[in-house]
């Protein structure tokens, strides 16, 4: 909505004539995507913000696919072909998002886009990707409730992140007492819905559960860390399971730290913590606060050293830090990759086909595999964080973890299931056995 | 033959004394529980921990304090553990003997938050009779948190000995937590535990309270009572607190206001850049941190002092720039200022991205403004509290400019009638520029105090420039009094509203309480009268 404002106004101005400052701006970062088509080459779409307030984070996911396209070329591209990205900014403004797809399948016509971060530009682009029949990867951990033909979640679902962090706080740290605390959106609402249904099922009684809400950018976090506090000292152990979004989190656990809330005492597990937003605070009050992801920089496995070194050899930045989203565009591009070298073409159709099944090694030593509900297998790491801003593996799941597209802690999708080889269907319900379509 | 048998038995029965009398340097448990921590598994972390504090070594203390510090060094290959001293010299941990090196392939060993309370306790049992007033009150207070019986003996020790009277009451208090969750305390002691507890009245005595579980009638019944004074005495402070809130908020508000009080208050320019020249401010705070981070590292405590006059400077000449290449081009024509100075804010902002990336960066809090004290039984931080004397000190300048000085007097005259001001021979279009510049600067000023609380990244303006707005027209435009009283009225109603309604419907129901008190009073609390109002 802000954002929707400021792009208009922008609009409006350069129209004046009065800001050709900002004009020339945007046509600078156009140039940067239209680049001229050469023959024989694949164009893949990377749509993520490059300006406005998710650019904090994605623009890292734009540098990770021209990383990916730059080592495939090395080697020889796809099919014989040179691999090209095309660049888009859609400036973290939803509906531009959809403009952009738009642009990138019908005038650039990608063979494939990888984007989108918040959860509502992913819904925004949906109906594009459908209409116009492409393929989307989508890289950051979702709310789940989803699984969409055109779409590829290489990030975490709910039981992938949020179920794993829970169980083991519940286990390593006798956990009794909850707060749920997110930012006012779809992934904390959704995700906090799944967690007190999971908590309740493990006999979490409702007083013990506490949720709170605030909006973006919060920022005077006195009152809700008081509140914190004061839910911990009924006596049993409490934590906080954390869905914070973006810029919000900084002063969270600053004022965690300043009223002297210890790990210790009150641990936080974040789901939105990574490498990259810990680059931006002091971590030594927050050590020992926890992050739950599929993937931590400070994991030691052959494939992650070959990779930070690649990647900062890349970045010209022997101190850029890799994280979780990251990986999952790397395992995205390979699955991709493999995909069409599979079906020998680049035809959307072909290559939705193939990609269930498909195999590729993630960064941390094991091998994911692609699912019919698009979603994929992944490893749970609990991560501590330490003084230097990098985490500490304290727990992990002993085996990959198979993505749900649909929670089984939920009433409305416990029955639903993805499958979009056998069933060609998103929303299968088991029960009823029947498809339940686009129409739900 | 028998010459070595005599003699391993010999050993044998020496190291049987040796455990039987606690006797640490070659007891067994002791060693066993050292070589433990080179496993780098939780559990056997913790059994060592327990195993040493309770061994009466006297290497625990180092042991266990270099393992809260991440100074204890393990070897996986030789089972071997190194106490790495501050001074870089190294001990090893089961002997005490000194080695010239740790092996490279040692490493720190690991905790996790259970372990680190473990590590609390066991330090804290261990440091009840340091000479030290301050780590004997740590001492207590840790005892006091983890309340294991395993230190009744040492706290009782300790209290014998022990003639300071806050660390007397720390350790009283400590004695009480441990004899609550004492199953065989007599219900005297017990009823002097909850006694103890009722008179430090917080929210940890309530937690301990409302935590232990089935208790004799009579203690049930004496407990029920402190739980009830205390929650009591709880409520009054929580409204004491909420009311600090508020006042804290209202000085975060008022301070990302003032500067926009003189640009739109009193010069009547819809200034949208506004945020920026707060996030300028904050970028220079960065930018002199950097610079003492690499050169002079002892400054640090006074990069804020350094950064504040320089923040005033450079968004204050930004501030000059701008009115003189297109603010001034603008007067009376609200709508096209609004729009330039928002298109403005988006370049400024685009440009800080392309110097400094989207990402946030960090600026440290000084030692003076880290922490917290506590005040009764509220937490007061001391970053707010600095914050809130640093506004009113940068209202009082404000003011006592603007009324003493030639160019206060110069600004006033201008913007209440600028045509006869220029007659009396000011240079009026200086002035603007000047009065722009002090308004940019103060945003300037402003952002070096946000930079603490909040993330320097190219999007800190925009967060506060709604907030700006709404108090500068609910105190009333033109008035920096209503200014100040605007923010200190909106901050303590939302920091009031917030408890009961949430963050996200508090700031909805401000939001509509002020829609609703400008269509009654469209000037603001304080309306300027006269011909100012029209001109």
């Amino acid at each position: 909505m802000f954002n929707k404002s400021t792009h208009d106004i922008a609009a409006s101005f350069s129209r004046r004539g009065v800001l050709a400052a900002t004009a020339g701006l945007m046509l600078g970062l156009a140039s940067l995507t239209g680049a001229k088509a050469a023959d024989g080459t694949i164009k893949v779409g990377v749509l993520h913000s490059l300006s406005g307030t998710m650019a904090i984070s994605e623009t890292t996911l734009k540098d990770t696919i021209l990383f990916l396209i730059d080592e495939q070329n090395k080697k020889g591209g796809v099919l014989g072909k040179k691999l090209e990205a095309v660049v888009v900014d859609p400036a973290s403004n939803w509906p531009l998002f959809a403009e952009k797809a738009r642009e990138l399948i019908t005038k650039d016509k990608v063979s494939v886009v990888f984007g989108c971060w918040t959860s509502v530009s992913r819904k925004s682009v949906l109906p594009v990707f459908k209409e116009l029949n492409s393929i989307l990867f989508y890289p950051v951990q979702y709310e789940g409730e989803e699984s969409e033909r055109n779409v590829f979640y290489t990030g975490a679902a709910p039981n992938q992140q949020a179920i794993p962090a829970v169980d083991y706080l519940m286990k390593e740290e006798k956990v009794k007492r909850w707060v749920l605390a997110g930012t006012d959106y779809v992934y904390p609402r959704t995700t906090n819905k799944i967690l007190e249904a999971y908590l309740k099922s493990k006999g979490v009684a409702q007083e013990d559960i506490m949720i709170n809400y605030t909006p973006f950018g919060h920022s005077d976090w006195q009152t809700i860390v008081a509140d914190i506090k004061k839910f911990g000292s009924a006596g049993k152990k409490t934590a906080v399971v954390s869905t914070i979004n973006g810029d919000a989190n900084v002063p969270f656990y600053k004022e965690l730290g300043n009223q002297g809330i210890k790990a210790k005492d009150i641990p936080v597990v974040a789901f939105s913590v990574g490498e990259e937003e810990l680059a931006g605070i002091d971590t030594k009050p927050l050590v020992g606060h926890l992050a739950a992801w599929n993937y931590f920089q400070s994991i030691k496995s052959p494939e992650n050293e070959k990779f930070i070194k690649a990647w900062q050899a890349y970045t010209k930045n022997p101190k850029r830090v890799t994280n979780d989203p990251m990986e999952a565009h790397v395992i995205g591009f390979d699955m991709w990759v493999k995909a069409v070298e599979k079906a020998k073409s680049t035809d959307p159709d072909k290559v939705i086909d193939a990609l269930p099944g498909i195999e590729a090694k993630n960064l941390t030593g094991g091998t994911s595999k692609m699912l019919p509900n698009h979603h994929i297998t992944k490893p749970v790491f609990i991560g501590e964080i330490k003084g230097n801003g990098q985490f500490d593996v304290v727990w992990k799941t002993p085996s990959l973890v198979p993505g749900d597209a649909w929670s089984k802690e939920l009433d409305g999708s416990k029955d639903l299931i993805g499958d979009w080889v056998g069933k060609k269907c998103g929303n299968f319900n088991t029960k009823t056995n029947k498809c339940l379509g686009s129409g739900s | 033959m028998p010459a070595h048998l005599s003699a391993r038995l010999c050993s044998l029965a020496l190291s049987l004394f040796l455990i039987a009398f606690a006797l640490p340097a070659f007891a067994g448990p002791f060693e066993d529980a050292v070589a433990k921590f080179a496993n780098d598994d939780f559990s056997d972390t913790e059994e060592a921990i327990g195993v040493i504090a309770g061994s009466g070594n006297k290497l625990a203390f180092p042991i266990i304090s270099a393992l809260q510090d991440g100074r204890l060094m393990a070897d996986p290959d030789s089972k071997k553990v190194y106490v790495t001293g501050v001074d870089g010299k190294s001990i090893d941990a089961a002997t005490g003997e000194a080695v010239a090196s740790v092996p490279d392939s040692a490493s720190a060993v690991r905790l996790n938050n259970r372990l680190r309370r473990s590590v609390d306790a066991a330090l804290g049992s261990l440091t009840l009779q340091s000479p030290d007033v301050g780590t004997r009150l740590q001492a207590a207070q840790s005892v006091f948190k983890s309340h294991e019986e395993s230190a009744l003996e040492a706290v009782d020790a300790a209290l014998a000995k022990e003639a300071n009277k806050s660390v007397k009451t720390a350790l009283g208090e400590a004695r009480a937590a441990i004899l609550l969750f004492k199953s065989d305390a007599t219900e005297v002691e017990k009823l002097e535990a909850v006694a103890t507890l009722k008179a430090r009245g917080d929210q940890e005595a309530l937690a301990l309270l409302t935590g232990m579980g089935e208790q004799p009638a009579s203690v049930a019944k004496a407990a029920a009572s402190a739980i009830g004074s205390i929650q009591n005495s709880l409520a009054v402070w929580s409204m004491v607190q909420n009311a600090w809130y508020g006042l804290s908020l209202g000085s975060v508000l008022l301070l990302a206001a003032i500067g926009l009080a003189i640009t739109f208050g009193v010069m009547g320019v819809i200034n949208m850049a506004h945020g920026e020249m707060v996030m300028i401010g904050a970028y220079t705070t960065f930018m002199v941190q950097e610079v003492i981070r690499t050169r002079y590292p002892g400054l640090f405590d006074y990069s804020l002092l350094i950064a504040v006059p320089l923040a005033f400077l450079v968004a204050g000449a930004i501030g000059v720039l701008i009115e003189r290449s297109i603010i001034r081009f603008l007067y009376g024509r609200p709508l096209e200022t609004l729009l330039a100075t928002w298109g403005l804010s988006l370049v400024l902002q685009q440009a800080v991205r392309t110097m400094f990336g989207p990402t946030n960066r960090e600026v440290g809090n000084p030692s003076w403004m880290s922490g917290a004290f506590e005040l009764g039984q509220i937490t007061i931080t001391y970053n707010r509290l600095w914050i809130l004397v640093f506004t009113l000190a940068v209202f009082g300048i404000l003011l006592a400019m603007l009324r003493y000085t030639a160019l206060g007097l110069e600004m006033r005259a201008v913007t209440q009638n600028r045509r006869m001001a220029a007659s009396m021979g000011i240079a009026t279009s200086r002035v603007d520029a000047l009065t722009f510049g002090l308004g940019s600067g103060i945003a300037g000023i402003a952002g070096v105090a946000l930079s603490q609380i909040d993330n320097v990244s190219p999007n800190l303006g925009q967060s506060y420039i709604i907030d700006s707005f709404m108090v500068v027209v609910f105190g009333g435009v033109g008035n920096l009094w209503g200014t100040l009283v605007g923010a200190f009225t909106l901050g303590i109603a939302n920091k009031f509203l917030e408890p009961v309604a949430g963050a996200v419907l508090g700031k909805i129901a401000i939001l509509v309480l002020i829609i609703l008190f400008i269509q009654k009073r469209p000037r603001g609390l304080f309306a300027l009268k006269g011909r100012a109002v029209e001109a």
